[in-house]
């Protein structure tokens, strides 16, 4: 299945911004952050097409990822 | 800071001067000073313009001292805007110079018989109000060259450009930043009208000869200072987040999130929104030469402002903050970070909220003024607003008389201020903030956006109803407090996180004073703050009914969730009566 993550702010650095990655079915958000080399602590926020998502979430064909590092403003 | 200074511009001959000690307002700061002595001393039934109203100016309560991050300014009075009392803050230099030189608050009373323009100078020796009509219609740029001509590079100013004398509920009031440039704006509520109101241009302030405000007990403030810092250091948000991107990180989130007003209110993410994200305004920054990690007042350490330049190479503006380039951008469809950088230069210079217009020239466009994403249109119509023409006078008036003239329906205010960067549908918590506050539509007032979104102090899902109101009541009466240290609010993130810095701005307050407060007594404080404000909008005519959001936010559902703003009256009326 295919899975589109999208990196922001710091975790870009040395990554990607938006990227389509194949994935063998029944994959959590973990397994995803591992190949991707990114850690728990560093993917502060996660969402899953939009909303907020744990680690141990399952993701299905065509899920959007976004990983976030904390961040702030307002 | 034992001291303060009223000006009654409405004497005979000349304006008269006052300086009285602090009275009843003893121990008070910025928006607890300001809130005080307006719904003390302010006929909530004036007209906001009138000789009755008062401009209040207010330093925090740690400003002036040598604690990091206390250069926050209030300025406050009855809003033309919202027709209830206002508060509105900035950073910048003033807050630090005008705590040096004494003063707990300056008070601009009455109103001048005819239409001559004040400028007022202060500095160790006193305070010189002359009347200056080389100054009308001067924008802030210009003006405030024109003072470091006159007053040298030592001072920092507050003051109004054209939109102020022209009384217009868009306008703000301008703080000089550290490089003597009209960059930080208490924006909200038409505060520059008011001063405007006054027939005052600019105030002048000089501390040269003053020294920094002693604490009481200076070893506790040292230790308590560098907790504090090390706190701010140490948290991912305020230590490395806030100081690389500044706070336009959070357009990609939003928009991610579903959270972020497109098209005037109409879609909840926007196509454009990573040609606009802090991400790529920080990288523009660094390659023309400016600098994504700027402070605007000595003192502050997290420096999450910035420089930016054009394609040339020169400073075309401070960096622009996410509400700003959400309002002038994605709200109004526009992809351009340039057009917005020029958008947001002139809103400084004309001296308006960058919100109000934003969300103004939205409504505009919802009503065919202009089209969506039509970036040259939106610069033409700020131009207006600054000249004055009539439709200039219009947009000047706010999203909610814009809407009015052009009927337009979908006009997204609470207490006829304009809704900032977060669409109260898909982030519900801030909804409850902006439809309670006694502000009117405010994120400051309460930012429930830390936890819906960014899983600051804790997680409150933000597409759901539970949890929101009692999130909104704590963060309302927190803030209420924080605006009264002179404290950037930013320190939030890392205060709500870590209870040891929380610990070290008490610290920090009681090694100041002399005195032993407690959690407990900062959320009295807030309370308090909080009560006084409501008292003052209810004597204005304020009922429960003004606690609410337009109705289309609970009837058209905001894609991409499906989700409409679900949360009860009665339960919007629990948020001050639990
Ligand atoms: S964190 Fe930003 S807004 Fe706050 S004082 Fe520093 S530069 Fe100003």
């Amino acid at each position: 299945m295919k899975i589109t993550v999208k990196l922001f702010a710091t975790l870009r650095t040395g990554r990607f911004d938006e990227k389509v990655i194949q994935f063998s079915n029944n994959i959590t958000i973990s397994d995803t952050l591992k190949e991707i080399g990114i850690t728990s602590q560093e993917a502060a926020i996660i969402f899953v097409n939009g909303r907020h998502a744990e680690f141990d979430q399952v993701l299905y064909d065509g899920d959007i990822v976004s990983i976030f590092p904390p961040i702030g403003g307002g | 800071m034992d001291k303060i200074l009223r000006i009654d511009m409405g004497a005979n001959g000349n304006p008269k001067i006052t300086i009285t000690e602090l009275g009843d307002y003893a121990g008070l700061g910025g928006r607890g000073m300001t809130s005080a002595i307006v719904s003390k001393e302010v006929p909530p039934l004036c007209h906001p313009l009138s000789s009755e109203n008062k401009f209040v100016i207010a330093p925090g309560l740690l400003s002036g001292t040598a604690s990091a991050m206390s250069g926050r300014i209030s300025v406050g009075c009855k809003s033309p805007l919202t027709g209830g009392i206002k508060e509105a803050n900035a950073g910048g230099q003033p807050a630090q110079v005008l705590a040096r030189l004494g003063y707990a608050a300056i008070v601009l009373e009455g109103k001048p018989v005819d239409d001559t323009l004040y400028k007022i100078y202060i500095n160790k020796n006193g305070i010189k109000i002359s009347p200056d009509n080389s100054l009308k219609m001067l924008p802030n740029y210009e003006l405030i060259a024109k003072m470091r001509d006159e007053y040298g590079d030592k001072i920092a100013c507050i003051s109004i450009g054209t939109a102020g004398e022209m009384k217009m509920n868009v306008a703000s009031v301008a703080c000089t930043d550290m490089e003597l440039r009209p960059t930080r704006h208490c924006g909200r509520g038409g505060v520059g009208a008011v001063m405007g109101s006054k027939g005052v241009k600019v105030i002048i302030l000089d501390d040269t000869g003053m020294s920094m405000r002693a604490p009481k007990d200076k070893e506790r403030f040292k230790d308590a200072n560098k907790r504090f810092v090390d706190g701010l250091m140490k948290h991912p948000v305020t230590g490395k987040a806030l100081p690389a991107y500044g706070t336009n990180v959070l357009t990609n989130i939003l928009s991610e999130a579903g959270g972020y007003p497109t098209y005037n209110f109409k879609e909840g993410s926007f196509a454009g929104a990573s040609k606009i994200s802090g991400e790529v305004e920080a990288e523009l920054e660094k390659q023309r030469g400016g600098n994504p990690t700027h402070g605007c007042h000595r003192g502050c350490v997290i420096r999450c402002s910035g420089i930016y330049n054009d394609k040339d190479g020169h400073y075309l503006t401070k960096q622009p903050e996410y509400e700003t380039v959400w309002a002038h951008g994605g709200n109004c469809g526009i992809d351009d970070m340039d057009a917005i950088a020029m958008l947001d230069y002139l809103d400084d210079n004309y001296g308006v909220d960058t919100i109000e217009m934003g969300a103004t020239i939205a409504v505009a466009m919802d009503a065919g003024i202009a089209k969506f994403g039509d970036a040259e249109a939106a610069i033409n119509l700020v131009k207006e607003v600054g000249k004055g023409s009539y439709l200039g006078r219009i947009l000047g008036g706010g999203a909610a008389i814009t809407g009015k003239v052009f009927g337009v329906e979908r006009v997204p205010v609470v207490k006829g201020q304009a809704m900032p960067a977060y669409d109260p549908r898909a982030v519900k918590g801030i909804g409850v903030t902006y439809a309670t506050s006694p502000m009117g539509a405010d994120h400051t007032a309460g930012y429930a956006v830390a936890t819906n979104i960014l899983k600051v102090g804790g997680f409150v899902d933000p597409l759901k109803s539970e949890g929101q109101i009692e999130l909104s009541r704590n963060l309302q009466i927190a803030t209420a407090a924080v605006d009264s240290t002179g404290m950037c609010l930013f320190i939030a993130f890392a205060v709500l996180d870590q209870p040891e810095t929380f610990q070290a701005l008490l610290d920090l307050l009681n090694a100041c004073y002399g005195l032993n407060l407690t959690a407990d007594s900062v959320v009295e404080l807030g309370k308090n703050i909080l009560a006084m404000e409501r008292d003052f909008n209810s004597r204005a005519g304020f009922t429960k009914e003004h606690d609410r959001l337009p109705r289309f936010f609970s009837q058209e559902k905001l894609l991409p969730h499906q989700v409409v703003f679900d949360i009860k009256d009665e339960d919007l009326d629990k948020v001050f009566n639990p």
